[in-house]
């Protein structure tokens, strides 16, 4: 058992780090398939990559249902460090959850299955955050849509390999939809729901 | 020393990561009015509280603020904020647009084009485009839901019907990304165009309407408008007496209680800057200057 006093930390100065982030978060969000990197570190535990980590002390707290993946509920470290840090309350039903942590994109749910919003309320929707081997190497992806003049490239190694064919989901729910963040260390790249991806092959 | 008795941006940090939150949904779901709890600021209601407040939430150490009020880094209301901002974030503050990392501004866009590295933060009293149209929430909710505009468009032609053109000037409705209807906050319509294809984020903060909403950077803001009836931004038919300026949004000054007027831009930094570079109007001309092209 690990108690309170043994696990990684938080930020060192949390007011400041968390800015840090949300800007990363906030620049990533404005402009879609751009690489942008979070700077402050916090403590993360197993399965949790660092970025993952500095996002969920951002903006995760007891207003933010939760909702893990399998390999993620198995780390109770990582529950325990959660509960502490944010106070956010793990949830097993992801159609209520605000945020959702993938570390194991081969395991990641049918995205209908989380919260979509509702037409009069699409911001009601789980924002769903998915740890990826690579933001700098791999396929190549063009990106088209708000945030983005012209078209956008991102290359990238991801699982689950067809995520770009189930966000196509949002074309057809918007305004309701499925938010990506995905992680890879420090880096991060968003997919809001407007945007739309034309796979380019390797 | 003391430790300051206010928090970094004056919001607590629960505040923050509410709004920080209620940002990116808006950034998501592009003219999309994303509700907020709104908290009590040190400042009334009038002065801005959204925008301050979205302000707050993104601000950093190293980011250089400039707030504009009418256009002018010089009001009250402007002064206030950039002070109140440098004292409980220690931020930089700056009245050259090409400065600005964040600009918070109330009622005009700046006349230098906007840079992808920086957000403009509007204050908006009004968030809701369809408002004098349906009292009821719910049923603007409704309309928004099912994008029923047609009521919109049917008030725009009612104007032309009376007054031979859309007699809206200010808080001209937009649509964004294809889908909703927008409220620009009352900004004039001649700076209608400068949200289209933006580079820079603009965000939309409404205190006591408990609104954040969003533009993000390159993204479609059409304003709307009908095949026989084109939008026109309108702007007064004069240069700037101070600088000359052609292209720029004036406001008209009484001069004298005969009746006396002259049109200057409404863009302070903007005029101040064309001014140092050179640029003159009638009445700032040189004596100098007129003398040497009277000799040709
Ligand atoms: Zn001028």
């Amino acid at each position: 058992m690990t108690t309170i006093a043994e696990l990684p930390p938080g930020f060192v100065d949390k007011v400041l780090s968390a800015q840090s982030t949300f800007r990363s978060v906030m620049d990533a969000m404005a402009r879609p398939g751009s690489v942008q990197r979070i700077v402050p570190m916090a403590g993360a535990p197993d399965t949790m990559m660092r970025g993952t980590a500095a996002i969920a002390l951002t903006l995760f707290d007891h207003d933010t249902p939760l909702w893990l993946d399998a390999r993620m509920v198995e780390s109770s470290d990582l529950v325990k460090w959660l509960k502490f840090h944010t106070g956010a309350p793990v949830v097993q039903d992801c159609s209520i959850a605000s945020f959702a942590l993938i570390s194991d994109g081969t395991a990641l749910p049918p995205l209908d299955r989380f919260a979509l919003g509702t037409s009069e309320y699409p911001d009601r929707s789980t924002t769903v955050i998915i740890q990826v081997d690579s933001l700098a190497s791999g396929r190549g992806f063009e990106l088209r849509g708000p945030g983005i003049d012209g078209v956008a490239t991102l290359q990238a190694s991801i699982k689950p390999f067809d995520l770009f064919e189930r966000l196509r989901i949002n074309e057809a729910l918007f305004p309701r939809g499925i938010d990506v963040v995905l992680v890879a260390d420090d880096a991060v790249v968003a997919i809001p729901r407007t945007t739309r991806v034309v796979s380019k092959g390797s | 020393m003391n430790a300051p008795a206010y928090n970094f941006a004056y919001l607590d940090e629960q505040t923050k990561r509410m709004i920080r939150r209620a940002i990116l949904k808006a950034i998501a779901i592009p003219g999309y009015q994303v509700p907020f709890a709104s908290r009590e600021m040190p400042m009334p209601y009038g002065w801005g509280t959204g925008g301050v407040q979205v302000t707050a939430a993104i601000l950093g150490p190293r980011d250089v603020l400039k707030v504009i009020d009418q256009g002018s880094d010089d009001t009250t209301n402007a002064i206030s904020i950039r002070k109140f901002f440098a004292k409980t974030a220690g931020v930089a503050t700056t009245t050259a647009t090409a400065e600005a990392t964040v600009i918070q501004t109330r009622h005009r866009i700046p006349e230098t084009a906007l840079r992808e590295n920086q957000v403009l933060v509007y204050q908006v009293p009004i968030p809701e485009p369809l408002r004098f149209l349906e009292p009821r929430e719910t049923e603007t909710r409704r309309m928004h839901a099912l994008a029923e505009y047609g009521l919109m468009h049917v008030k725009l032609y009612e104007d032309i019907a009376r007054f031979g053109h859309i007699a809206t000037a200010y808080a001209y409705p937009v649509k964004v990304n294809a889908r909703y209807v927008m409220d620009p906050s009352p900004t004039p319509k001649f700076d209608n165009p400068k949200m289209d294809n933006c580079p820079a984020l603009q965000l939309f903060g409404a205190g006591r309407e408990k609104r954040i909403y969003a533009i993000p950077p390159y993204t479609q803001v059409v304003s709307l408008d009908f095949e026989d009836h084109p939008f026109e931004p309108y702007r007064f038919n004069a240069p700037c007496a101070l600088c000359g300026a052609e292209d720029s949004y004036l406001d008209e000054i009484v001069t004298d209680d005969q009746g006396g007027r002259m049109f200057v831009c409404s863009d302070t930094d903007y005029c101040e800057g064309r001014q140092a570079a050179g640029h003159h109007g009638s009445l700032s001309a040189a004596p100098y200057r007129e003398k040497a092209g009277s000799h040709g």
